[in-house]
Parts: C-alpha cells; structure tokens; sequence
C-alpha cells in the first residue's frame, strides 16, 4: 500500500481518485454512486437496485446489445452491484483501452433511456432475482431480522426491494430515481491500474467537466442507534438445518468504535477479509467461539459479519446446525464468550495476532487491481478514501480497554434479536 | 506495454521445474511484485477412487487431512496458520485431492511443512472423524435443499449413469452415515502417494528457497508403487432428450440445466467449443442464451452455459433460474438457441469480439499469484506445454467459425440432452 492514492473534486462535484500500479497491464474503473436502498421510502424499495438494472438498457450512443459488447470485445469484465448505502458499476480491462470505460460511464451516468418496454421486461427479471433469493433460508431469515432490528430506517428492507413493490414500481418511477441520484456531485470515480495520474484526471475532467453542478435533494435519514428491546424471530420451513443468529446494532464504520467491533469480531469468530475480488480469506478454527461452539459439538459452523456502512448496522453471529441439535445451548455458549470479553481484558498478544491476520488479507486482497479500486471507492462512501490506507493504524490504536468497552457498549443481551430458521416439523426449540 | 506483459505470462524460460526421486513434481513461478505466496497441489485421491456403496469417501478422507497430524494436533495446526495469517485447506474434485494454500512470503516454509503433514501422516482422530461427519451431514443437507444442487446432481447421474461422474463427490447421506475410520485410513494408504503429486508455487521466493522446502517436506515420502486402478468405461452421451425433475418443497424458484457431452481438456475441439461456448452462453450478458432468455423475453436473472473438459470427457451446459410456470418456455429458448448454433456458423463479428474477448482478458487471470499458479498446474495436469499461455493470443486467433461449427456438431444437438430441473412441481423420474 505504498503507493499514494490522489484525489481530484471537479468544479460539478465529482469526486476522482486515481491509484498508479504499474505491475500489470491492467485498468480498474469504477463509479459510485451514493444510492442504495438506504435512500428509499417504503413503496418503493428495491427502486435502486432496479436503476441499476436499466443502466444495461441503452443509451442513444450505446444501444442495448452494443453496450453489452463494449467492454467485453476489449477483454475486460465489468458488472455493477447495489448494497445499502451505494450502486458501483465497474470495469477492469487492458490499460490502453481505459477509454472505453471512461466514456461508457460518463454517457450512461446522464443518456440512460428507460424504455418503457425495456423496463417491463426487467421487471420480470427482477421478480425472478428475487425468487432465486427466496430459496435460499437465509434470505427469509435476513428478512424478518431486518424487519426486527429497525422500526423505520431503511436498512429493515432487503436491497431487492419487496415484492409487492417489485410489482407496483413503475418506469416514471425508476426514471425519477435515476435522475435525482446520477449526478457528478453525488458521485466518486475510483481508478486503480497501469496510467499516469495527471492524464488519468485530464481524460476524466474533460468528459465530466460540462456536465451540470446540481446538488441532489437527499431526504434526510435519521440513524437508529439502539436496538430497543430484545425480540425474538422464528422463521419456519421445510428445510432440515437450524440457522441460529444474533444481531446486534453495529457502529458506522466512520466510528473509532468499528475498529475495536472488528478486533472483537475477529477474536470471537475468525477474520474477516475485506476483499470482493480474490484474495480469499483466513481459516476460522482458533476463534474464541469456534472452540466453545463447532469444538463443543453444540452447532456445526460458526460465522461473524461486521459490515461498512454508513448510519449503524448490525453485527451478527450466526450458528448453523442441525435439528436436533439445543438452540439454547448455542445461545448460552456465545453469551459465556461475549460475557467473557465485557468482564477481562484480551490480551496483548492476541490484539496483535488479530492485526497480523488483518495484515495479511490486506497483502491479499492488494494483488488484485480491481480490488484496490474497489476499496477507494467503497470507503469514500462511508467515511473517505484514506479509510483503508488508514486502516492498520487504526486497528493498531485498538487496546483491551476499547475492546472491553465495546462488547459492553454493543453486545447486550437486551438490545438485540435472534432470529431462528427452523424445520417446519419443529426443532428442539 | 508489451515487454512488460510478456514478463507476466509465465512459460518454459521463467517456471522452474523439479522433479524429487519419488517422482513429487514441483513447478514454481517467482513474481517478486508481491508479499505473498499461493501454493497448490493435486494428486490421485478424487471421487473417482471411491469404492462402490461408500460415495463420498474420498471427499470425508481429503477433508480431514487437516484434522490434525502425527506430529501436530487440529488445535496447533490451525494456530500455526491463523497465527500467520495464513490458510491451508484440503479438499476433494471427481479426478483429484488437492490442497490450496497461501500466506506471507516468509511463512512459504510454513505451508509446505503444514501441506506434507497433511498429505503424508494424518492422524484421523476419532474425535475429528466423527465431528466432520457431523458437519458434512448438516452440509448434505442444505445441499439437499438447494434446487440448483439438486438439479446438476440430476444432470450428473443420468449423463454419467453407473459412472463414479454421476456421483456427488461429497456423497450422500446413507454413505456417509455408513463410512468408518478405518475406510479412511485404508483410502489413504492406497491412494495417497508421492508419484503423482504435482505442486505449484506461486509468489516471492527465489527458486533454490523451494527446491529446498521441496527436498526437506517430501523428498523423504516413499514411493510403494502400488498398482493404478482404472476408470469404467464412459457410457454413451445423450441420443434422445432425457427430462428430470426433483420437487423440493418451500421453493420459489426452478434451476434447470440442460446437458450433454462436451470435449476433454486434451481434445483439439476444446478451443473451438470453448470460443463458440463463450459466444452461446457467456459473452457480454450471458452470450446468446442470456440475449434470449433473460434480455428478450424476461424470463430468468441467470442464463448461461458452460464447458468444461477434464483429461477424458468433457460436459456442456445450460442452466438458468427461472419461476415454475417459466420453466418449459426458458428450456425451449435455449434448445432453440443449441439447434441454431449448430445449424449456422457464428458471425464474423461475433467470432472477433469473442477472440478479442479472450486473449484481452488473460493479463488478469494471471494477476495474482493465485492465478499464476492455478494457469501453470492446469498446463501441466493436462500436459498442455509448459508455452501454452505464451502461445494463447495466436491459438485463440487460429479459430475459425467453421472450426467451432464442426467441432460443436460432435457434441451438441438440441434433441440429445439431458434436462434436469429441481423445486417447485412433482418429480419427472
């Protein structure tokens, strides 16, 4: 991570980092928006995701099937994902073909078409995105935790967007939404790869430069601190495996106390790598709740998820085993541990094995472009590009006293929700 | 830019090869841009060595191998590892075990003691036996309920029927629940042995550092000679249309994939089949398939299809996600789609956007060294030539539209396939 990340405002707002790496022939392009279901009201979710979709529909100078085939006759691979507090779409391809990206997106951020046809279409394709979630149990019980854990932030909808709303949702509507979040002021443009920096901002500047300098009108999105009171939520299917977890509100990740939540968060369940791109993660059979929980024979795997955003989450745990085995077992095992963290302090040693771990994946996830990108990009939504330059130190400035404090503050055993899936038949519990 | 792609692609001037005298082979690839290392390995131990009635067998054994050691117990083992940052893990394809691992450039040594220990003196603990039966069984079972699982282990049983192909490597149930300790210890000993051990090691190391780590983990390994069994004979490819459906209760969604023979890995029709592959079911959105299914008729969020050969048979397939009252209509789409294929040569446009396609994007398979090593094993498993993907761009541009129509007739017809389907709506046996 040496080398330094640059960061350019253009007079309309929009925000460039550029990142030179010059050990492959090879350009990471990648533009963010700062829309995700966080942004929508109820009626409407899943509305982001959805524009998303209509971004592969065409422009007037990208038709349809001519779009679809820019960036991979160049050799590249490109997609687009929306989550809670962001959409990105991206390209990583040779580097001396980096302009095809570059005017790909700048048209497509202003001239999408939203044909009307097009979008009855996609509607169906999106219900069908939903569907194959559905079968999956753990998209149900994600579901009803969400419903549970916030009374009226955003965050309670899945990304995709409710049914009934998937159905209800119309091309106007889709349009609307384009038109207030595409803009250059609420953008960030992430290039990592094989260029020159003072070129790289004067190819983008000059295709961004005449675009208009509007401010978007974002509805303001009250934070939900606490998880008020302790529920409990009990999804049923005919599936023949218990999934077990705890959810816990989460700081934002612009919080020092997110820092401490991850130091907690590798000690109890594992490291997690902060890579989508390659790099792969590090094994979890020496965490804390590994040895009281899968070691113990009381559930089958064990699993934490800590997750960047914008207003606090949630920080879940989450067990999976079999129906016969005691949900309350597990639950009292994982609440020996947390009990165990708000009582004594870690201790040295294993805050720096947690900081190695977190090292290496870093080491990891760096030899991929596209990832390194990717990072720039996805902290200058949630707190600023230097946040994952910054990252170690700031994992480093963890003590056992912010740890301690942070399962106090956090991991109540009041402000929470567990959510069971379970046989139809019934369980134990 | 092109000097300094040439030094990425690895070939016979810059892979340092080594052969021990028990005949453990060991390719390596220094990439002195990283920090870190990525080892893997294969060698005979696959699904295919399972005897009859104990399917699964060779996935319970490659899985275990790090469940501690003679010489290591599971709880130092893992400590070792996840103290390091580091990974290691055992798994288990239908040809071969293999084992992947990576870690910080100085903790190379760490990964071949760990890997040889694994590979040459497994313990088996009782204990761990039984646990990781427990955990695969609870992992059968939420394979069991998942549709597009269930629909490609439909497709495998009855494209290969009475073949170990047809069998789930990870087993079934009743198997599994059926294996004893000493069943693994005697897989092991007949099956694990130096001879046909092929690893590759990727990262920041110099050669003479691997000879060394090579020589000191397994140059001792005894090579017992023991006879090779032998594979059944392959049955015949599809000669009519074969349908199969699974129900699984509480789905929204059908996966169905259509199949057939496809060419192996070693074949001369490979390139060809996998450049008219690319151009029917992966190009752009998901090629032809994805233009006709999802992009015009709305019918599905996933439509593709793959190839992919091994050293003695390869398959095709389709598959695509799509709700119940869409499925016969998504499978007509697609058959319509085979039967032009096969009818028709590609476009010139199509052929040179796919070529350009695939030669542009090789700089990225080869970015990490995880990528490195896994592009140099597969020359060497399938004895490709160490120049292989030196010699890519011209193979790839050789490929004429006619070469992917003659080779494509060998394999497809939209009448001889097999369509297997799992989730909603009553069985097809």
């Amino acid at each position: 991570m040496t080398e330094q990340i640059h960061k350019h405002v253009l007079e309309n707002g929009l925000t460039i980092l550029t990142k030179e790496l010059h050990h492959a022939p090879l350009i990471s392009h990648w533009v963010w928006y700062r829309v995700g279901s966080r942004n929508e009201v109820p009626g409407k979710t899943g509305i982001s995701h959805w524009v998303e979709h209509m971004q592969f529909k065409g422009t007037p100078r990208y038709p349809i099937h001519v779009l679809d085939a820019e960036i991979s006759r160049v050799g590249g691979f490109w997609n687009a994902m929306t989550y809670l507090d962001w959409t990105t779409y991206y390209e990583t391809l040779p580097a001396e073909m980096a302009g095809v990206a570059i005017d790909l997106e700048r048209d497509r951020m202003v001239n999408s078409i939203f044909d009307l046809q097009e979008t009855e279409l996609e509607r169906t394709v999106i219900i069908s995105e939903r569907e194959g979630n559905e079968n999956d149990p753990m998209f149900k019980l994600s579901e009803a935790v969400r419903q549970a854990a916030f009374s009226r932030h955003p965050y309670r909808e899945q990304v995709i967007g409710a049914m009934d709303d998937l159905r209800a949702i119309t091309r106007d509507d889709l349009y609307a939404h384009y038109q207030r979040f595409y803009t250059p002021s609420n953008a960030v443009i992430a290039v990592a790869g094989d260029f020159q920096t003072a070129d790289m901002i004067d190819q983008l500047a000059e295709k961004y430069n005449s675009l208009s300098s509007a401010e978007i009108q974002a509805g303001k999105i009250e934070p939900e601190d606490k998880i008020e009171a302790f529920s409990k939520v009990v999804v049923e299917g005919p599936e023949e495996t218990v999934y077990f977890e705890l959810s816990y509100r989460a700081p934002s990740a612009n919080s020092q106390d997110f820092f401490s939540l991850m130091v907690l968060d590798s000690l109890l369940t594992g490291p997690t790598s902060l890579s989508m791109f390659g790099g792969g993660g590090i094994s979890n059979k020496t965490s804390r709740l590994y040895k009281q929980v899968v070691e113990k024979d009381a559930a089958m795997s064990i699993s934490g998820g800590l997750q960047s955003t914008i207003d606090p989450y949630l920080y879940n745990i989450l067990a999976i085993t079999s129906p016969d085995s005691d949900t309350e077992r597990i639950r009292a095992r994982i609440d020996d541990e947390i009990a165990r963290l708000q009582d004594s302090p870690v201790s040295s040693e294993e805050i720096a094995r947690a900081i190695k771990q977190a090292k290496a994946l870093f080491a990891y996830g760096s030899e991929s472009i596209t990832n390194q990108a990717f990072w720039m990009g996805y902290a200058a939504i949630f707190a600023d590009h230097t946040w994952f330059d910054n990252f170690i130190e700031n994992l480093e400035s963890v003590t056992a006293e912010s740890v301690m404090k942070a399962a106090r503050k956090y991991l109540q055993g009041d402000e929470r929700v567990i959510g069971i899936y379970r046989p139809t038949a019934g369980g134990k519990r | 830019m092109t000097e300094k792609r040439n030094m990425h692609i690895p070939g016979p001037e810059n892979i340092h090869s080594l052969t021990l005298e028990n005949g453990v082979t060991v390719l390596s690839f220094s990439n002195t841009n990283s920090q870190t290392v990525y080892i893997v390995g294969i060698l005979r131990g696959g699904g295919v060595q399972d005897p009859a009635g104990k399917t699964g067998l060779a996935h319970f054994t490659a899985n275990l191998l790090n469940r501690g050691t003679q010489s290591t117990d599971f709880g130092t083992f893992h400590q070792l590892l996840e103290s390091a940052g580091a990974s290691l893990s055992f798994s288990c394809g239908t040809q071969h075990a293999w084992f992947r691992g990576k870690a910080l450039a100085e903790d190379a040594g760490l990964l071949f003691r760990l890997a040889a220990e694994g590979l040459r003196e497994p313990a088996f603990p009782a204990e761990y036996v039984e646990r990781l039966r427990r955990q695969l069984l609870t992992g059968l079972s939420i394979r069991d309920q998942d549709p597009s699982e269930v629909a490609s282990m439909l497709l495998d049983a009855h494209l290969f029927p009475a073949h170990p192909y047809g069998q789930p490597v990870d087993g079934t149930i009743q198997t599994l629940t059926g294996i004893i300790r000493e069943d693994i210890k005697q897989f092991h000993a007949d099956n694990y042995r130096p001879d046909d051990l092929t690893i590759v090691i990727a990262g920041n190391f110099s050669p003479k550092t691997v000879e060394t780590l090579a020589n000191e983990f397994f140059a001792s390994w005894e090579n017992l000679q023991k006879p090779t069994s032998t594979v059944p004979i392959l049955p015949d490819p599809p000669a009519s249309i074969l349908r199969k459906h699974a129900f699984i209760e509480g789905k929204s969604q059908t996966e169905v994939i259509l199949g057939s023979y496809g060419p192996a890995r070693t074949s001369q029709d490979f390139t060809p089949v996998y450049i008219g592959n690319n151009i029917l079911g992966q190009f752009g959105l998901m090629g032809r398939i994805g233009k006709s299914v999802r992009s015009k008729s709305g019918l599905a969020y996933t439509a593709s299809s793959s190839v992919s050969g091994w050293a003695d048979v390869g398959t095709w397939d389709f598959s695509a996600g799509v709700n119940p009252d869409n499925t016969e209509k998504a499978i007509g789409l697609i058959r319509e789609e085979i039967r032009a294929f096969i009818e028709n040569p590609v476009t010139d446009e199509e052929l040179e956007n796919t070529q350009s396609h695939l030669t542009g994007r090789m700089p990225m398979a080869l970015e990490s060294n995880g990528g490195l090593a896994n592009a140099i094993l597969t020359m060497q498993r399938f004895n490709l030539g160490l120049d292989y993907y030196q010699n890519y761009r011209q193979m790839i541009e050789d490929v004429s539209a006619e070469d992917i129509l003659e080779a494509s007739r060998r394999y497809l017809h939209p009448d001889k396939l097999v369509i297997a389907s799992a989730g909603p709506g009553a069985d097809i046996q």
